[in-house]
């Protein structure tokens, strides 16, 4: 063989092995993502039911009947009403706590310790807890806001239309505000020093260091905890799922409890192959726009 | 006037007494969680409600057990492991291939990216119209291969940073030290980065452990996971609370013991490798 084409096999073999790692990977996900996807379309051209179980195909109605399904459009706005209350409380109130436990603290490590463990329980866990919590006869809440009032409270917190959002959002940001606490205390951590001292020695108000220096250098961990909270907010399900499922009524359907609500109770098999769609061609436009912003490659 | 040295002293005593009110307010629902576990039924429906029990009582484990409830925690034991052993599998060695050799370049680590943003109802509507079909709801089967796909991208993710991180000039020598490509990995990556890969794995476990929407689609009885049983529990104004408590409390233990070992990654864990930390 001559050395060149020795060279050549090599740099080929080189090749494949990098595909090589890379194909089983990369089948698993085209076998569970684009498969399933062409699946979703084709049916979602079709008129199934519960009762139609015909596959033939009926044109774009179920797209024509998305636009004109109010309670569909009801399920994004409450998605999007959930995701402007909670992410922007859930950002400040772990920006206080970040800058609380920036410095030295007796203990410190065991708080941070302690204050992560509620993001790692199961959503549907702390669904379940925070509905023992507002329970309104033995949950303590409402023993406590009757301690404060000093008369028996019994709010119905997961019935009252006006309680439902303040319980949903209480357990989001009981869960979540820790993400933005620990991705926040370590941006803090990693502000330049030299520079605060240096605002500290010209005098610089507190307020005026925090807006000129400290935002500016955490702004890049701000993004992307936005971006990774604003997405999970997205496909909110089972907090709400666990405090109300959506009642009452569907005052607290988000679209993931719209969309399985549709396919898997009322079995409106091609129409909710339409809202699957929907749901991600929004979230793709969502996706762009944000990466445009946030370097996550890289 | 006060000193500086007292108004230090005082200005931490503020500060420790937030840190502590703080810390205490975000470990209540938990308390409170395990607390009911261990009551009594008279004791939980007591009003006003008790904020302590009479005594430890496992009388609420003993019924999960003894009803065979508890093999629903077996259920979500074997589809996370097995699921995370193979996204582990596979996703390290495309993630080697990734940061590597830039296979496919930032497009296709865009997407992979972009895999694990998409809403669960979304992907598992299709998927269950599939295994319909193919005869794959509520099987094992069936929730390890999309437990698996799901948690891909994640692994893939991750373990592209981690190996990113560890210098090549080590894989280089062990080349031209007669070691074939395979070899380089296992006996070069892998112990490099081996604290980064038992990072992901334990958030990949914990990522298919708390899952509720996709075991709730694609289970009924005979896989039926920890999450969904719970639910189970839910019956309108009468819920079975003591069992409610006592399966949440089985699910969340083996999480925290989990998280106790990998603090120092926790943050890099969960913002998908963008802040180190």
């Amino acid at each position: 063989m001559t050395p060149s084409a020795a060279a050549a096999r090599a740099s080929f073999g080189e090749r494949n092995f990098r595909y090589l790692l890379v194909a089983p990977a990369i089948f698993l996900l085209l076998l569970i993502g684009i498969f399933p996807l062409i699946y979703l379309i084709m049916v979602s051209f079709q008129g199934i039911t519960m009762t139609e179980t015909s596959t033939d195909f009926i044109g774009a109605d179920n797209f024509r009947q998305l636009f004109a399904d109010a309670r569909l459009w009801q399920a994004l706005m409450h998605t999007v009403i959930l995701t402007a209350i909670a992410l922007p409380i859930e950002l400040l109130l772990g920006l206080a706590m970040a800058q609380l436990f920036l410095e030295q603290l007796p203990g410190r490590a065991i708080f941070i310790a302690l204050l992560m463990l509620p993001v790692v329980v199961s959503p549907i866990v702390s669904g379940a807890t925070w509905s023992l919590m507002f329970d309104h006869r033995f949950g303590p809440i409402n023993q406590i806001i009757g301690w404060i009032l000093g008369a028996d409270t019994t709010l119905l917190w997961t019935i009252n239309p006006k309680l439902v959002y303040p319980a949903i959002v209480a357990a989001e940001v009981w869960q979540w505000t820790p993400f933005m606490f620990l991705l926040l205390l370590a941006a803090l951590a990693g502000v330049d020093r030299s520079q605060l001292e240096a605002a500290a020695i010209d005098g610089a108000s507190w307020w005026r260091t925090f807006f000129k220096i400290v935002l500016p250098a955490i702004r890049p961990v701000m993004t992307i905890a936005i971006l990774i909270r604003g997405l999970d907010l997205f496909r909110l399900f089972d907090i709400v799922w666990a405090l109300t499922k959506g009642g009452p009524g569907t005052m607290t359907e988000t679209i993931s409890i719209f969309a399985y609500i549709k396919g898997f109770q009322q079995f409106e098999t091609s129409y909710t192959a339409a809202v699957a769609l929907l749901v991600i061609v929004l979230l793709s436009a969502l996706l762009m726009l944000a990466l445009k912003r946030v370097e996550l490659t890289r | 006037m006060m000193t500086l040295g007292r108004r230090r002293a005082l200005h931490l005593g503020l500060r420790l007494a937030a840190a502590i009110a703080l810390t205490l307010a975000f470990m209540f629902p938990i308390y409170w969680l395990f607390m009911i576990s261990f009551k009594t039924p008279e004791e939980i429906y007591s009003f006003p409600p008790k904020w302590y029990p009479g005594h430890l009582n496992f009388g609420n484990y003993a019924v999960l057990f003894r009803d065979g409830d508890a093999v629903t925690v077996w259920n979500s034991l074997v589809v996370a492991f097995i699921s995370t052993a193979i996204a582990m599998f596979l996703g390290s060695i495309c993630a080697y291939s990734l940061a590597r050799f830039a296979t496919g370049g930032r497009q296709l680590a865009n997407w992979i990216v972009s895999q694990r943003m998409i809403p669960p109802i979304a992907v598992v509507f299709p998927i269950f119209l599939l295994y319909v079909w193919f005869g794959l709801v509520d099987t094992y089967l069936g929730v390890i291969l999309l437990y698996t796909a799901f948690n891909l991208p994640y692994v893939i993710w991750m373990m592209r940073g981690y190996i990113l991180d560890i210098p090549r000039a080590l894989e280089e020598s062990a080349l031209v030290d007669g070691c074939n490509r395979w070899q380089v990995i296992w006996r070069v990556v892998v112990p490099m980065c081996r604290a980064g890969l038992s990072a992901t794995a334990i958030f990949t476990f914990v990522f298919a452990w708390n899952d509720f929407i996709f075991a709730l689609v694609l289970t009924r009885t005979e896989v039926a996971t920890y999450t969904v049983q719970i639910t189970h529990y839910f019956g309108g104004q009468s819920n079975f609370w003591a069992k409610i408590s006592a399966m949440s409390a089985l699910g969340t233990v083996p999480i925290f013991i989990a998280m106790a070992f990998m603090q120092r990654y926790f943050v890099r864990g969960i913002s998908l490798g963008a802040v180190k930390g």
